[in-house]
């Protein structure tokens, strides 16, 4: 068995200055072990921390490109660790929560975290959410087309196609579709959501939404009741399917 | 009837010594100092004994002790612990009673108490010292006694008999049998004469003119010797009850029984007395019994004071007491000495004139007849000095002037009648409508008036209508039978009739009570808590008693009061009575022995156990509270409510007990399944990573997909399970927390599918749901667990093609989710049974889920106020609905 290392500024020896930079902050050591394990094919370079702590010394030291966050250490609180990283860098952040803890969740998001994984998640969905973040941080300029599975959207003319139909959309609804594209592949907080477009966070207004989204799904989904496009995050928000 | 006593000990024998080492070993020692006079020296004796206790070590207190200036006792109490005297003022006079409370409270192991039969002042708690000695035996202090001869009950009248004097303070023989040492204390009458003269007997000024009396030498020597007697009598009884335990032959006399019968007359404590006395020397047990007749009517109130008076005596003598109702006394009589045994019925001699026996064979003759092989005895009773009754008698003249009023006014109006048809009837034909008259008054105006109606139609019928008319005269001899059968129907129908009415009466009076303790067994048979018991309670007494009630219960340590009839004021001092009543879990206030002067009866709810609390009473009428058929009532009633009180505390252990099985079965199905469950997942997936990591084998590409994916499949397993596991507890500490915010039904069900996603396969999925559904409030994240945990039942338990159907609809303000399959369903029995945890149908292949799924179901569902059911619909069917708010 390998002895674990610690606080290495490059883990392996194919680093390279091209390569993203990733840091892992889980306190459980497994995890920490399977993380680096299934990261570790040369496309990253990766950087571990145990604590909250370290993670700080080493999101200033390391500079990484992206961070993975564990949300449940022991010593820190990760929203806290969220808002200091906040204060001076955008970098992408992806935390890692259990099933139920959604309250932990969204207020993750809502200090500035990017996307979450749930507990026990595979290889597959670590990688996708860790090219989607990445991919928003590496083009900050919104790209005016969007297109997956069948949704085109052209955000400079206003134009939404679904399986080569032209959909019309009430005011309301396409301005939640191009927050939607403008996020695409990210999840988006109902707060989030509602403040962007409505400008306020009263709870009433989740109906706004809800019925929103329902209408929306009506028209561009293929079957409104298994939507392929604008996909519920329960207890989180929506997110925009992106391949 | 003589018969042979086998050599083995009877049980009655060994149950008597067992009980008295028993009552040695429980309850404190009596300590009886007994003399036939005062001034024998019985203080003297009493506190040497108690000085000499005070040497050996142990703690001894004056609880109660007079010296009355005499310079020897007062010798003798130096040293003892003195406790001091209360003050009680009765009306404005003050006395100096034993401070029972303050004994209590120093709790010595000897208590000295003189004068055992002295009877307390107005206020005290109890009427009579002995009750206080009682008191302080049953709190475990021995006491050290002195008493009179003349003042035990069953001497009392021998007492009066051979010296004249009738002495007024009594103690009950009991005590005299609970004593564990009597010392007679004697000295020749010459001595006592002499002593008195010296001046050293001290006589309270109220009794001067007893003693008087009671010091002339002979009625001293008689006393002596009663008292010596007495004394004797006692040791012969514990020896013989030795011997009897070691069944030693010895001569004695066979076992006899003697009853007596109280009929209410003045001579029944008599009766009683003289009884028990011939118990005594007989060595016989004896019974008391009252038989209540319909007849009695009339003398009503008088007389139950007296029967009640003199059942409590006989019982306080000794004697077991039993009340019967029937028409004919002598056969209720014989009937119950066949039943019981008796050998001996004491009857007291005839006392009724003479003539009388031509109307009614008196009592004694029909006893004797009826008696057969039961022996009768008959003795005389004397006149005695009047005692007087309490009671009011009732003042006859009072009442009954109208109705003799009203027979005048009746008889005057017949012959009014019979005048126009005078002319055409025969003056014995007129009789028949005089006879209606009596008729009428014996069913409408009672039996004196309907007599005094027979007299008056006798006379009128002469004065009006017999030849010569307006005379008293008669012409023809034979109107004289007319006259004498006119007046003997009369007389006979008023009594015939007067008695059945009395009878009806009696018999409706019982008719009322027993309804009236059917409804209160009725009520409290659907009283389910003890608001309902103690409603019901309160209502029958005061309905059928016309009483006003209060109940007390049990608060704490305290007993308070719980409710109680507006009319009613009670203040601290009825509080004072309820807390002893419930202290010593017996009836106290109005009517009892104890805190006499309480404005209500108190009486403890209870059963074998413990005391549920306390009800006071107060009754319409004075004589109500002494009255046996009252006490008997109320007894019944109190009886009821408290077993129904228990029942209840009982029903509610017996739910608890039930509610810790459950959870204790609970808990064992929970660490069953836990371990099944976790550990199977991880056998495939255990084994298929060490199949994997075997270097040894190699495995083609099949054999390693194979693997890989059921040791995949299997961690999905696990990682359901540990969810169920974790929903489960939620639900159960109750810590689920709902967030209801209104949801889209159709998102719902979208998540639930895409959760569901890889289990899907080819399967037709239906979703039906209206369009333009309103959003209802609900947990989202909860209600999508339910809908997923739905749709992974179908999934397991269907065919793999088979098709699922989801759909969403409003009826009756109810939301209804209605998730269908097309597999097996459920048998019939089991459609509740499914919901329950832990509870796995046997499935064709294992692909058996833990048996929480639904079960998480329901407590979700029901948590947010909603229903879950499984109904069998060409497949299985649950339709959940949820109430729209």
């Amino acid at each position: 068995m390998r002895p674990h290392r610690r606080n290495h500024i490059a883990s392996n020896p194919k680093c390279s200055a091209n390569v993203p930079r990733v840091l892992i902050v889980d306190d459980e050591v497994s995890i920490l072990r399977f993380l680096r394990s299934a990261l570790d094919t040369g496309e990253f370079s990766l950087h571990l921390a145990e604590n909250g702590h370290d993670a700080l010394v080493a999101a200033t030291a390391f500079r990484p490109d992206l961070i993975l966050l564990d949300l449940g250490l022991t010593d820190f609180d990760g929203v806290e660790v969220i808002r200091k990283v906040r204060e001076w860098s955008q970098v992408p952040i992806i935390v890692i929560s259990v099933r139920d803890a959604d309250d932990d969740k969204v207020a993750a998001l809502d200090a500035g975290a990017d996307d979450y994984l749930i507990k026990p998640f595979s290889v597959a969905e670590l990688q996708a959410r860790i090219r989607v973040s990445l991919r928003r941080s590496s083009h900050q300029a919104s790209e005016p087309l969007f297109s997956s599975g069948g949704l085109e959207v052209d955000l400079s003319h206003r134009l939404v196609v679904v399986r080569g139909k032209e959909v019309q959309l009430t005011p309301t609804e396409y301005d939640l579709l191009r927050l939607l594209v403008n996020h695409a592949g990210k999840v988006l907080t109902h707060d989030q959501i509602l403040r962007g477009i409505w400008g306020a966070t009263f709870a009433e207004h989740q109906n706004v939404l809800r019925v929103n989204i329902s209408n929306l799904r009506q028209k561009i989904e293929e079957d409104a009741s298994r939507p392929k496009h604008i996909v519920t995050e329960l207890g989180v928000g929506y997110r925009l399917k992106s391949e | 009837m003589r018969t042979y006593e086998e050599s083995r000990p009877s049980p009655d024998a060994f149950l008597k010594v067992a009980q008295a080492e028993e009552n040695e070993k429980k309850q404190a020692k009596l300590k009886i100092f007994l003399g036939y006079a005062a001034g024998v020296g019985k203080t003297y004796a009493m506190l040497e004994a108690a000085r000499q206790r005070m040497s050996d070590g142990r703690d001894v207190v004056a609880a109660c002790v007079e010296s009355h200036g005499s310079n020897d006792t007062d010798s003798l109490l130096e040293g003892l612990d003195i406790i001091p005297k209360a003050s009680i003022d009765s009306m404005g006079v003050l006395f100096s009673e034993m401070d029972l409370d303050a004994v209590l409270a120093r709790r010595p192991q000897i208590a000295v108490v003189d004068e055992l039969a002295h009877g307390n002042a107005p206020g005290s708690r109890h009427g009579k010292r002995w009750q206080d000695v009682e008191e302080l035996l049953t709190a475990g202090i021995d006491v050290y006694t002195t008493v009179n001869i003349q003042h035990f009950e069953s001497m009392n009248d021998v007492v009066a008999q051979v010296t004249g004097v009738v002495v007024t303070e009594t103690v009950p023989d009991r005590l005299l049998d609970l004593a564990v040492e009597i010392r007679l204390v004697d000295i020749p009458p010459e001595d006592l004469l002499q002593r008195l003269q010296e001046g050293k007997i001290y006589i309270p000024v109220n009794e001067a003119l007893a003693a008087e009396q009671l010091f002339k030498p002979g009625n001293l020597m008689a006393l002596r010797e009663l008292s010596m007697r007495r004394a004797a009598a006692r040791v012969d009884y514990q020896m013989r009850a030795y011997m009897e335990s070691r069944s030693i032959q010895g001569p004695w006399p066979v076992a006899e029984k003697l009853l007596v019968c109280v009929s209410g007359s003045p001579y029944s404590e008599r009766l009683i007395r003289t009884t028990r006395r011939l118990a005594d020397e007989m060595k016989a047990t004896w019974h008391t019994v009252y038989i209540e007749t319909p007849g009695a009517g009339r003398h009503a109130s008088e007389n139950r004071e007296r029967v009640w008076r003199d059942l409590r005596l006989a019982e306080s003598l000794g004697a077991q007491v039993a009340t019967l109702t029937s028409t004919s006394v002598a056969e209720a009589l014989i009937g119950y000495a066949v039943k019981n045994n008796v050998t001996k019925i004491v009857v007291g001699k005839p006392t009724k004139p003479r003539w009388r026996e031509f109307l009614s064979q008196p009592l004694v003759d029909r006893i004797i007849r009826l008696s057969g092989s039961i022996d009768v005895q008959v003795v005389s009773i004397s006149e005695e000095q009047k005692r007087s009754t309490k009671g009011v008698s009732q003042p006859v003249s009072s009442t009954l002037w109208p109705g003799y009023l009203k027979s005048l006014i009746l008889v005057l109006a017949t012959s009014l009648v019979c005048e126009p048809a005078h002319r055409y009837l025969a003056p014995t034909n007129l009789v028949m409508i005089y006879l209606l008259a009596v008729v009428y008054a014996a069913t409408r105006l009672g039996r004196r008036p309907a007599v005094l109606t027979a007299i008056l139609s006798v006379v009128a019928f002469d004065f009006f209508f017999v030849p010569p008319r307006f005379t008293f005269a008669a012409s023809d001899p034979e109107y004289l039978i007319t006259f004498g059968a006119l007046f003997t129907v009369g007389v006979v129908i008023s009594t015939l009739v007067s008695q059945s009415r009395e009878r009806a009466e009696a018999i409706r009076e019982r008719e009322v009570q027993t309804a009236s303790l059917y409804h209160l067994s009725r009520d409290l048979a659907v009283a389910s808590d003890l608001p309902g018991i103690l409603d019901a309670m309160v209502r029958n007494i005061e309905e059928s008693l016309g009483a006003q009630i209060a109940v007390f219960l049990p608060e704490g340590e305290r007993l308070e009061l719980n409710r109680a009839n507006s009319e009613l004021t009670l203040d601290m001092k009825e509080l004072a009575v309820a807390d002893w009543a419930f202290e010593k879990s017996s009836p106290a206030g109005r009517g009892t022995d104890t805190l006499v002067s309480a404005a209500l009866l108190y009486l403890p709810i209870a059963t074998s156990g413990d005391v549920l609390g306390i009800l006071g009473v107060r009754l319409g009428s004075e004589s109500d509270y002494a009255s046996p058929l009252t006490r008997r009532l109320l007894q019944a009633f109190v009886t009821q409510a408290a077993l129904a009180v228990e029942r209840v505390h009982l029903g509610k252990q017996a739910e608890q007990a039930q509610v810790l099985q459950a959870r204790d079965s609970l808990e064992r199905a929970l660490l069953n399944s836990i371990s099944h469950d976790l550990r199977t997942p991880l056998v495939s997936i255990t084994g298929a990573l060490g199949a994997l990591r075997d270097k040894s084998r190699v495995y083609d590409a099949d054999a390693w997909e194979e693997l890989l994916d059921g040791a995949f499949e299997e961690a999905g397993r696990l990682n359901r399970f540990v969810g169920n596991l974790l929903d489960m507890t939620r639900l159960e500490s109750g810590a689920l927390k709902l967030k209801q915010v209104p949801c889209d039904v159709e998102d719902v069900f979208g998540c639930a599918l895409a959760a569901l996603e890889p289990q899907l396969g080819e399967r037709e999925i239906e979703v039906r749901v209206p369009i333009g559904l309103d959003l209802v409030k609900m947990d989202m994240v909860l209600m999508t667990q339910v809908v997923i945990n739905l749709l992974d039942n179908a999934l397991k338990y269907t065919p793999l093609n088979s098709g699922i159907k989801l759909a969403a609809g409003l009826a009756d303000h109810m939301l209804n989710l209605v998730i269908s399959d097309r597999g097996p369903g459920i048998p019939e029995n089991d459609l509740k049974r499914v919901f329950d945890k832990f509870y796995r149908l046997p499935v064709p292949e294992g692909a058996g889920g833990t048996g929480l799924g639904l079960s998480i179901c329901k407590g979700i569902v029901e948590a947010h106020g909603g229903s879950i059911r499984a109904e069998n619909r060409g497949g299985l069917q649950i339709v959940v609905a949820l109430p729209l708010t």
